[in-house]
């Protein structure tokens, strides 16, 4: 069991108060998921050729100022970063492949959660009302926002295998269910050149629909392949820059509500989660059938 | 109005109020009253209740609400999670908006009605309850189905039936696929009977027209030795 949360704010005004209605959303379902949890908010484009970049590492003394300014002098690009702990943000010029790199050349284990220029990730182990308040995702603000807890399953309980997972740029991923053939995609992947991180079943989805992305799919189209190739139970809750899109398995063995009003579109494993947004009495409440693509574009 | 009690869950926790309607309702008084205020979504409401009490909870609910009830006579005002009227063993439940998956699961008597959609495996494994859908269910839907009658007004998803026993399926809109050993059959006065008498039960209206009749063709009843003997 894990929970899955999301939220678009439709209406501007929303997006000041992102985290603190997402907050209780992941709270609530860390019920169903105590071992990690994870946040991914998406917020405006970043102008020019910035992009962000959201990092992980277990010292919670990390010197992220010496880190700022050995990646400066290494890949001459002056950037900034803002850090809280084990997690940071570097807002830079450089592209994805210059920061891996350069990543991948140090000693320290310092991981690279997500890239693109609307999203930022946050993941830890730990009871997600501990994260939340960790990472002070109440201050969060933002368009929209993909969250997961944790209950893990099929491999082991670390940051790294908490949700949400990413690939490419801008784009997410969590999964309520399990897999059950994630390593003969994964086969079919490495052999194109795919790399993976860890060993989660849930990586694979990720990797999957974020391959077939690059080969030219909308995620939409990415996904009718998807209910070809994986096999297993799944809620599947994903977001791009401008998107929150949300399927279930055909047949349906993972559950998911939905609240839309004019302001917002929230979307959770269960409706207690949703009690406390504002209107939600009123809104449009609804189960996703199995095998549907739900799509909401900001 | 003097027998109506208010237990609010903004107040008290989902433990507390089953205890008080467990342990506090007088056993054998109808008149019996109680409003159940801001469920929001909370699991396991009013579960496990025997007395002849009515019970309305006042708002969208959880998982397991109502279930194993014996008896009362429960009305959600809103929306249910999984497996509202789990086991009911007799009473009412009734579900103002729509259920999700698993409504009235392996429900031994009594009623349940739905009055907008209910969601997949809806009556799976019922064993004498009646079911009547306003709107319609999802797939899987009185999956080993062993004995009971359900209604439904709107369509059912794929794999009506699947593996039914005894029980009976009235379908007024499209099916969307049989299960296994599931076959329509006609309309009898007697099934016509049986529609509206349930109909009227559920306060809905007794529009029988369009009906279809779901039973089980019980050839899953009997292991067949001649069969498919390709060992």
């Amino acid at each position: 069991m894990c929970g899955i949360v999301g939220f678009m704010a439709r209406d501007a005004s929303v997006r000041s108060g992102l985290g603190e209605l997402v907050v209780p959303m992941l709270t609530c379902m860390g019920e169903r998921g105590p071992d990690s949890a994870g946040l991914a908010v998406f917020s405006d484009p970043l102008a020019g050729g910035l992009r962000r970049y959201s990092f992980y590492t277990a010292d919670r003394n990390f010197d992220w100022t010496g880190f700022l300014s050995q990646f400066a002098a290494e890949t001459g690009f002056s950037s900034e970063i803002e850090a809280i702990e084990s997690h940071a943000i570097l807002v830079s010029a450089a592209d994805p492949a210059t920061v891996q790199d350069w990543l991948s050349g140090r000693d320290d284990p310092v991981h690279l959660l997500s890239a693109g220029r609307t999203i930022d990730v946050y993941k830890d182990e730990g009871h997600p009302e501990q994260i939340a308040r960790r990472y002070s995702f109440t201050g969060l603000q933002g368009t929209h926002a993909v969250g997961h807890t944790r209950m893990a399953t099929e491999s082991a309980v670390s940051p790294a295998h908490a949700h949400p997972f990413t690939a490419g740029e801008d784009f997410c991923l969590v999964h309520n269910g399990s897999l059950s053939n994630p390593y003969s995609i994964r086969r079919k992947l490495e052999k194109r050149g795919v790399r993976f991180e860890t060993d989660n079943d849930t990586e694979a989805a990720c990797r999957f629909l974020e391959w077939r992305m690059s080969e030219g799919d909308t995620l939409e189209q990415a996904l009718e392949k998807g209910f070809d190739e994986l096999d297993g139970f799944y809620t599947l809750l994903m977001a791009t820059a401008d998107k929150l899109v949300l399927v279930r398995d055909a047949f349906a063995c993972k559950p998911a509500v939905v609240a839309e009003t004019s302001a917002y579109v929230a979307i959770s494993s269960e409706y207690r989660a949703l009690a406390h947004l504002p209107g939600v009495k009123e809104a449009r409440i609804f189960e996703p059938v199995p095998e549907q693509i739900y799509s909401w574009t900001i | 109005m003097d027998n109506l009690i208010p237990l609010d869950l903004a107040r008290m926790s989902v433990r507390d109020l089953n205890q008080y309607l467990h342990h506090e309702l007088p056993k054998e008084d109808p008149a019996v009253r109680v409003d159940i205020l801001n469920p929001n979504g909370m699991h396991n409401i009013a579960v496990g209740l025997d007395s002849p009490a009515k019970i309305d909870i006042r708002g969208h609910a959880g998982y397991f609400i109502a279930g194993m009830n014996k008896r009362s006579h429960v009305t959600v005002h809103g929306n249910v999670g999984w497996s509202v009227a789990e086991n009911i063993m007799s009473g009412s439940v009734r579900v103002k908006g729509c259920a999700s998956e698993c409504a009235a699961a392996s429900g031994h008597g009594g009623l349940v009605v739905i009055e907008q959609d209910a969601s997949s495996r809806c009556g799976i494994s019922m064993k004498g309850c009646d079911i009547v859908v306003g709107g319609s269910v999802g797939h899987m839907s009185a999956f080993m189905a062993q004995a009971g009658t359900l209604v439904v007004c709107g369509d059912a998803g794929a794999g009506l039936g699947d593996s039914l026993y005894e029980a009976v399926i009235y379908v007024r809109g499209k099916i969307h696929g049989l299960g296994a050993d599931a076959r329509e059959e006609p309309m009898t006065p007697k099934d016509l009977a049986r529609v509206t008498e349930l109909l009227i039960k559920a306060g809905l209206p007794t529009i029988t027209a369009g009906f279809k009749r779901v039973a089980s063709a019980r050839s899953l009843y009997h292991w067949h030795a001649d069969a498919g003997q390709e060992y």
